[in-house]
């Protein structure tokens, strides 16, 4: 099931691309300041989630 | 172990499918607790505020249930795009990939709370629907049509100077509703005192997911979870796989029977609907099928069938 038609070389491309676009994006995300933006979302009560609007 | 035999990924062979189930169901609960361990919060109706909650959790979790300890991916991906910067948050997205590499769908099989509740609704004894094929399979590309509006609707309605709301968590989420919303609103008289139609609908949401997950295993994860949809991207390639060795494979379809995600793990194809529950190993007779984290060294011979 796994692996389907995908060769091991090109899967392990994949691996390797999505590892440094994942580790670069969240470097980028935590240089623009994104860690406080989810920061002050989550610590307070989101009325949207709940219902309530 | 006489019977047994490892591959790259992992050991095929027979399992004890109830001890499998019971360690599942022990390792789900588990997670649930630690992913909600701020006990007090349910006790005085608020939620905590430390600063764990600026790191994302790996599974869908409400940022606004009392007990939650970290930050909801799909409402930080909707709080950053509808914030200040009106874009896709990259630090969300980045978390995400990193996971969906490691783990791909385990996370929703193993770790996800809402995940976990649609199981234990599955367990009530009713006779379970089979979802005819030609609606079951467009239907699960309604997941990835909520996956673009949770990217894409925020950022656009923001950018267009408008209010942008957590769309997907507002008028959908029932993970949200259940986590967040009741205990939340059974605990303060305030917020109880605010409800109006909007907890109508979501009430409506919740009780309709709760009555598909009763009758069709993984209601929600199949058809409505961007989440899922968003690591379902990763299942061909994610470090965790699942493998069956066509060569001892007896095709009996007992796997397909049991999977409560309706994988036809026979037709040798991930689809990225897998959630690797292992539920499909556990009931193949002939140990054709393995799970685990795939190695470099030693690959399936043609006739190292499982039970050799």
């Amino acid at each position: 099931m796994a692996g389907g038609k995908l060769t091991k070389k090109r899967k392990n491309a994949l691996r390797l691309a999505v590892f440094a676009a994942g580790a670069a994006f969240l470097a980028i995300g935590l240089w623009r300041g994104e860690f406080a933006d989810v920061l002050q979302k989550a610590v307070r009560i989101c009325l949207e989630c709940i219902g309530i609007g | 172990m006489p019977g047994m035999h490892r591959d790259r990924v992992g050991r095929f062979g027979p399992r004890d499918p109830k001890k499998s189930g019971r360690v599942r169901l022990a390792l789900q609960a588990g997670f649930a607790a630690l992913l909600n361990g701020y006990a007090a919060g349910f006790a005085k109706g608020r939620i905590f505020t430390g600063a764990s909650k600026g790191v994302c959790v790996p599974v869908l979790n409400c940022y606004s249930c009392p007990g939650a300890l970290g930050a909801c991916p799909i409402g930080s991906l909707q709080a950053v795009a509808g914030g200040r910067s009106k874009s896709v948050s990259f630090y969300v997205l980045g978390f995400l990939m990193l996971f969906g590499l490691v783990f791909g769908r385990l996370l929703c099989g193993f770790v996800c709370p809402f995940g976990f509740v649609q199981d234990l609704l599955a367990k009530i004894p009713v006779k379970r629907r089979k979802v005819p094929e030609k609606i079951d399979r467009p239907a699960r590309f309604i997941k990835y049509a909520m996956l673009a509006g949770v990217l894409v609707l925020p950022a656009l309605v923001s950018a267009a100077g408008g209010a942008a709301s957590p769309y997907f968590c507002k008028f959908f989420c029932p993970a949200g509703t259940l986590e967040g919303g009741l205990p939340l609103l059974l605990a303060d008289g305030r917020l109880r005192s605010l409800a109006g139609a909007l907890l109508g609908w979501k009430a409506f949401v919740l009780l309709a997911v709760v009555l598909g997950s009763v009758f069709i295993p993984r209601f929600f994860c199949r058809y409505f979870c961007p989440l899922g949809a968003f690591y379902s991207l990763f299942s061909r390639f994610s470090l965790y796989q699942l493998k069956l060795n066509e060569s001892a494979c007896i095709g009996c379809g007992r796997c397909e029977a049991v999977c409560p995600m309706a994988v036809r793990v026979t037709a040798g194809k991930d689809d990225g609907e897998c959630i690797r529950c292992g539920k499909c190993r556990d009931a193949c007779p002939a140990g054709a099928i393995c799970l685990g984290f795939e190695r470099e060294s030693g690959d399936v011979s043609a006739d190292s069938g499982a039970g050799t």
